[in-house]
């Protein structure tokens, strides 16, 4: 049964000055928090500790007792990480108290060796664990707010383009990872769905390198828009590429592929029925056309 | 016991599948619409599934099995309306489909099934005055 | 440290059942904020499951539990049985194989709709199958 919780209540007023000062003679951001709230913020926590510590219990955080003490801490972490400081900076804030706290046991325990190691050594233990789960806290925050971006950078990089009526087409830029894929094809089924589009090209011009995953998973999106009604055209497929597949045994001969978006989008418009006619405005006289074609009457095919 | 109706369009028959199927409603659906296709010499089947939020694996076989059925009984058969996140599922699963014709709704259902009973008779060699 | 925030045991013993897992797994999954997508996957993987259970495993359950370790929260679902159990595992979870009885692609398709999967089985000694999907 530790006498902590004694010992922190007596010595407080004291102990936060001493800490107050380990923090500020070393690394002190000022410019992201000032020191009144800093001392708000110790003061808060050492009394957190003092009274979570009155139940003798010290080594084991899990507890009941603790969790005040466990949410201060993910709560004080967690808005330093948004802040801009560095987790060793976080880190220190925890364990600065140390030094103040040895200071203040050995000047009240002199006397009694044996209480004394017990004693630094719980308040050693304590004070590692709270640091750890500081800087737990902190990484965790920091993989949120990566994740968050990673995720709005997704969203931005992956548009849907209507090329004509019933025609979408997806140029991918970039590499592809799993998630990527995944929300390219959920962004080009629903944009299908959405544009009743019986066509889409899947460009990959911009793709540097294909591996067998990100293969598989370009084969379930177009073999799941078939399954919807669309057919889709793989172009800008470059030779490396190309080999790459070949030497990797994917099968790609169930899909359509163009070298080019060219290609692709001259196939594209010939499965909509639609045709692009040369018109030669050069020798002929207004509202008349060599082959005999009316301009008239194919605009209006051509709109349909 | 309900059953999943079944709507007459000139040649060809309509099915809009609404609920989440237990095993029985779709096998009885299965039955239904071989016996409506044999009575009425249906040349067309159009299945909508574009309210079915959920395929499974016994769902899609039901699919393609009344898709094999009706061609061996002289009707082709479109699917229309799936979902993608049910596409993306049944990919995932595993289920392909082949032989099953889709189209992404109704009306492009229709036209793809009046071609296909074009096709159809041409190659079959098949004279019988059908009007859809 | 896994914590379980929620539970519930769903008997699994006619078809209508397997209806109303899926729905149940539906209002769990939409709960917990699943990716209409994911919502997809996890309750056809329940479906398939779900099934396997009644028409092999001669009637069961499932469990489900919402899940949450420190890092995020997730749905898990335990189907158990008391059935003739499955004699050869590797060969059950290949593609397209078939008892006969159909069983084909639930198992091993149900196992890419998930996260995580897990299946027991002896001989005369039933069948469990827990899987996860994390959000």
């Amino acid at each position: 049964m530790s006498k902590l919780a004694d010992f922190l209540q007596k010595n407080e007023s004291e102990l936060l000055s001493d800490w107050m000062n380990e923090q500020l003679a070393g690394v002190r951001r000022r410019d992201l928090m000032n020191d009144a709230d800093l001392q708000t913020q110790s003061a808060e926590l050492l009394r957190a500790i003092t009274q979570a510590a009155k139940n003798g219990n010290v080594t084991d955080l899990s507890r009941g007792e603790w969790t005040p003490v466990r949410d201060r801490l993910t709560d004080i972490s967690s808005s330093r990480a948004k802040q801009g400081f560095s987790s060793s900076e976080t880190a220190m804030f925890v364990f600065s108290l140390k030094q103040p706290l040895f200071k203040r046991l050995r000047t009240e325990l002199a006397k009694d060796p044996e209480t004394l190691f017990t004693e630094t050594w719980h308040a050693n233990t304590l004070i590692d664990k709270l640091g750890l789960m500081t800087t737990e806290a902190f990484m965790k925050t920091k993989e949120q707010l990566i994740a968050k971006q990673a995720e709005e950078m997704l969203e931005l990089s992956t548009p849907v383009v209507k090329l004509w009526q019933g025609i979408v087409a997806i140029p991918l830029i970039g590499t592809l990872d799993s998630n990527r894929t995944q929300v390219v094809m959920e962004s080009l089924l629903s944009t299908i769905v959405a544009t009743n589009s019986k066509v889409a090209i899947i460009d990959i011009t911009g793709v540097p390198a294909v591996d067998t995953l990100v293969a598989q998973h370009l084969l379930k999106t177009i073999t799941a828009a078939k399954l919807m009604g669309a057919e889709c055209i793989l172009s800008g497929i470059r030779p490396q590429i190309a080999q790459t597949i070949v030497h990797l045994g994917i099968n790609l001969a169930d899909v359509i592929t163009k070298a080019s978006l060219a290609d692709a989008l001259a196939l594209a418009l010939q499965k909509t029925g639609k045709t692009v006619v040369r018109v030669d405005r050069a020798n002929q006289k207004p509202g008349e056309r060599k082959d005999g074609v009316d301009e008239k009457d194919l605009a209006e095919k051509k709109g349909a | 016991m309900d059953r999943i109706p079944i709507l007459r369009m000139g040649n060809f028959l309509l099915v809009t599948i609404q609920v989440d199927m237990h095993d029985q409603l779709a096998l009885t659906l299965q039955d239904d619409l071989t016996s409506a296709i044999s009575k009425n010499g249906s040349r067309g089947v159009l299945i909508d599934i574009s309210s079915l939020e959920i395929v499974d694996s016994f769902i899609g076989r039901m699919l393609a099995n009344i898709s094999a059925m009706a061609r061996i009984l002289d009707a082709q058969t479109v699917l229309v309306g799936m979902q993608p996140a049910v596409a993306i599922t049944l990919v995932e699963l595993g289920m392909a489909m082949p032989g099953v014709k889709t189209a992404l709704n109704v009306e492009a259902g229709m036209e793809l099934l009046r071609e296909l009973v074009k096709a159809h008779h041409l190659e079959t060699g098949d004279d019988d005055d059908s009007q859809n | 440290m896994m914590t379980t925030l929620k539970t519930e045991s769903v008997p699994l013993r006619s078809s209508a059942d397997v209806v109303t897992l899926r729905q149940k797994v539906r209002a769990w999954t939409a709960e917990l904020k699943f990716s209409l997508v994911d919502q997809t996957k996890m309750i056809t993987a329940s479906s398939e499951l779900g099934r396997n259970t009644v028409s092999h495993g001669g009637g069961g359950n499932c469990l489900m539990e919402v899940i949450s370790n420190d890092i995020r929260s997730g749905l898990r679902l335990t189907f158990e049985d008391q059935g003739p159990g499955i004699p050869d595992i590797e060969l059950a979870l290949k593609d397209g194989y078939s008892t006969g009885s159909g069983m084909g692609l639930g198992l091993s398709g149900s196992k890419r709709l998930v996260n995580e999967f897990q299946i027991a089985s002896k001989p005369g000694e039933g069948t469990r199958v827990s899987v996860v999907r994390w959000k």
